[in-house]
């Protein structure tokens, strides 16, 4: 993948004697410390983040984080004090007006928390407006309009005004607007946070589609972080200001940077996002090539367990031993272990979202076996596990 | 208090307009460029018949309110117009709406970019608030001694005069209505790559044309309020009428022209509403 916006030590100080305030934060002063010294308010504190083709990357924090103020930069429509914008590589902080114009044309278009739309204009008069500003000829900017708001789902609405659309309707065609333009990076600025649950949720799903077919770098700013967590392929969290972490959805949940960010992950649903891999423990685990079963009986009562998994040489899964079974083996002096195998094992695979897997589990008591593509077992998921994963437990790693 | 010399104020005025009146050029081209266009009105109102004009008037109403139809407004306009004819004022009427037309459109043409100006700087607003302010609470008369030594005497001092009055609320409401635009918007045009032009008339001015048409329809209305005071210098019309009767102590024809004034100011204030209204945004 290669990198399509390269932020480095993007900063924003809003207030009076901006230049001293600039110093004291490069010395490492706390954003206080500033407020105190000059009366200067850090916006944004020296961020840095990489984002790469074709990904959704979301910046989450709450409100005055800085997150829309980043966003803002990223595309000048606020001006930062220092630092860098690099898109394919081209600063955009050496732009002259001309060039950021024609870069905010064709290279990015923006998505707006009240959608933005302008009252006085029909549906595909405002899909149209980004190639109306560009001279776009009105047959084909009207073609181009119409092909997008097709995109989102708004046929027949084209001569209604926006206040006579639902406001989901409305960021449809916010959406519409932007991806007319047909640019290579959308800026969505708390896109979904106007709407109802409903409609979000659809609005997710939808730009996730969206983002199936067209492939485009979208940078999403969101308070939310189950949204964050279902749409980013990156997330970063910010706090007055600063960027705590950056990672996948997986590594926000699982190492949590400190604990303003654990905080936040406690009102997750995460059976929703947590999955079969970050939940399962190691099991005791008999190869049946090399044991017999006066090993394998040892090994389970070291281990205090009734049952054991059996794999092959090459860990592929074969089946679960009870102890009464392999007690039995032993009593009759036969060394045959594969014959008193149940095969008959629930597995599932690592990626399969726990959710799934709460209903069985907590039904039959019986631990799901995870395996990958190959069919080697990767480790086992019992209830107590799960349960405590979604209580926000520290989960049990299986190496 | 009697030591402190008085302030030779007004002395200072008067070498200040003396000043003035030396650019005898200047203020000739002036008063020729608003004659023309007083008088372009003027022709343009003496050769239509007058029942024509009642059904022009009549149509425009309904035209404008195509979408929220009044007739009680249009039964009104249609009786108001006949009363003014009866009573023989039409030539006055045509003449005082000739004068309100001229000065407001002038107002807006002045108006309206300075509006624009002062929204969208800083300094500009800083400058021109006092003056606005100063033109709009000075007695409209003061206007009129400066006008005659300027223009001269007839319609053009007045409608200087009214201009100078009138001008304020299209000032102001036209800053007013593009600071309102919500920023949001201004960020979408922004963000989609318009330029400065392309921001203002696609954007900015739309969204701000309800709050600038209702300074137009107060700019007309003020000046429609100068019409009298105009008349004291020679300007033509409804308000000569009542000027004469003041002079004469005739209550009831200043009344009778009075009351056509006011007819004629409900039309044009209807009219320029409705404009205002006028189907979305």
């Amino acid at each position: 993948m290669s990198i399509k916006v390269e932020v480095k030590n993007l900063t924003k100080i809003f207030g009076k004697h901006v230049g001293r305030a600039k110093e004291l934060i490069k010395q490492g002063k706390s954003k206080p410390e500033i407020l105190k010294e000059t009366g200067a308010t850090v916006g944004v504190d020296q961020a840095n983040f990489e984002i790469e083709d074709g990904e959704i990357f979301v910046i989450m924090g709450l409100s005055g984080s800085g997150k829309s103020t980043l966003v803002r930069m990223i595309n000048r429509l606020i001006e930062p004090t220092d630092g860098e914008v690099l898109i394919d590589g081209e600063n955009l902080m050496k732009m002259d007006k001309k060039k950021l114009r024609d870069v905010r044309r064709k290279k990015m278009s923006m998505v707006f928390q009240n959608f933005g739309l302008l009252p006085n204009r029909t549906i595909i008069e405002n899909a149209e407006y980004g190639l109306e500003i560009q001279g776009v000829e009105k047959e084909e900017r009207r073609k181009r309009a119409k092909t997008a708001l097709e995109q989102v789902g708004i046929t027949g609405y084209d001569d209604e005004y926006p206040d006579q659309l639902s406001g989901g309707m409305q960021q449809r065609v916010g959406l519409a607007r932007a991806l007319a333009n047909d640019p290579q990076i959308l800026l969505m600025d708390e896109a979904f946070s106007a709407l109802d649950p409903l409609n979000r949720t659809d609005m997710q799903d939808q730009l996730l589609d969206i983002q199936e077919s067209l492939k485009k770098t979208i940078i999403f700013i969101s308070h939310d972080l189950n949204e964050a967590l279902k749409l980013g392929d990156h997330i970063m969290i910010m706090r007055d200001g600063e960027v705590i972490q950056t990672g996948t959805p997986e590594d926000i949940l699982t190492h949590p940077a400190n604990d303003y960010v654990e905080e936040f992950i406690e009102n997750v649903d995460r059976s929703k996002v947590l999955t079969a891999g970050n939940v399962m423990i190691r099991p005791v685990t008999i190869n049946v090539d090399k044991a017999g079963p006066r090993l394998t009986l040892k090994r389970m009562k070291n281990n205090e367990v009734s049952t054991a998994y059996v794999v092959d040489n090459k860990r592929k899964l074969i089946g679960i031993v009870d102890a009464n079974d392999v007690i039995g083996l032993v009593r009759h002096d036969s060394s045959d272990l594969r014959s008193v195998v149940k095969e008959d094992v629930p597995t599932t695979n690592e990626e399969t979202p726990i959710s799934e897997l709460m209903d069985d589990i907590s039904q039959t008591g019986i631990p799901f076996a995870v395996t990958n593509d190959k069919g080697q077992l990767k480790g086992i998921i019992v209830r107590g596990a799960v349960l405590g994963a979604l209580a926000g437990n520290e989960v049990s790693e299986f190496e | 208090m009697n030591s402190i010399p008085q302030l030779p104020l007004a002395s200072w005025i008067d070498s200040f307009v003396d000043w003035l009146v030396q650019f005898t050029g200047f203020f000739n081209a002036i008063t020729n460029f608003i004659g023309g266009i007083n008088n372009a009105f003027q022709w343009v109102f003496d050769i239509i018949p007058i029942w024509l004009f009642i059904i022009l008037i009549l149509g425009l109403t309904f035209y404008v309110n195509r979408k929220d139809q009044r007739w009680s407004l249009l039964i009104f306009e249609f009786l108001g117009l006949l009363l003014i004819w009866n009573l023989d004022f039409w030539r006055d009427m045509t003449q005082t709406l000739t004068l309100v037309l001229t000065s407001s459109l002038i107002a807006l043409v002045i108006g309206i970019p300075l509006g624009i100006l002062m929204a969208k700087s800083h300094i500009a607003e800083v400058i021109l608030k006092p003056i606005l302010d100063f033109m709009q609470t000075m007695p409209a008369f003061v206007y009129l001694i400066p006008a005659v030594a300027l223009f001269g005497i007839g319609m053009v001092p007045g409608i200087v005069a009214s201009v100078i009055f009138a001008m304020p609320p299209t000032v102001r409401m036209t800053n007013m209505g593009i600071r309102e635009v919500p920023a949001e918007l201004i960020e979408a045009a922004d963000s989609y790559g318009s330029t400065e032009w392309q921001k203002l008339f696609k954007v900015e001015l739309p969204i701000a044309k309800t709050s600038l048409m209702a300074g137009v329809n107060q700019s007309m209305m003020l000046s429609l309020s100068m019409v009298v005071i105009a008349s004291m210098i020679g300007a033509m019309g409804l308000g000569t009428k009542v000027y004469f009767a003041v002079g004469r102590n005739d209550a009831g024809g200043g009344f009778a022209a009075g009351l056509a004034i006011v007819i004629l100011a409900i039309i044009l204030d209807r009219l320029t509403q409705s404009l205002t209204r006028d189907h979305k945004g």
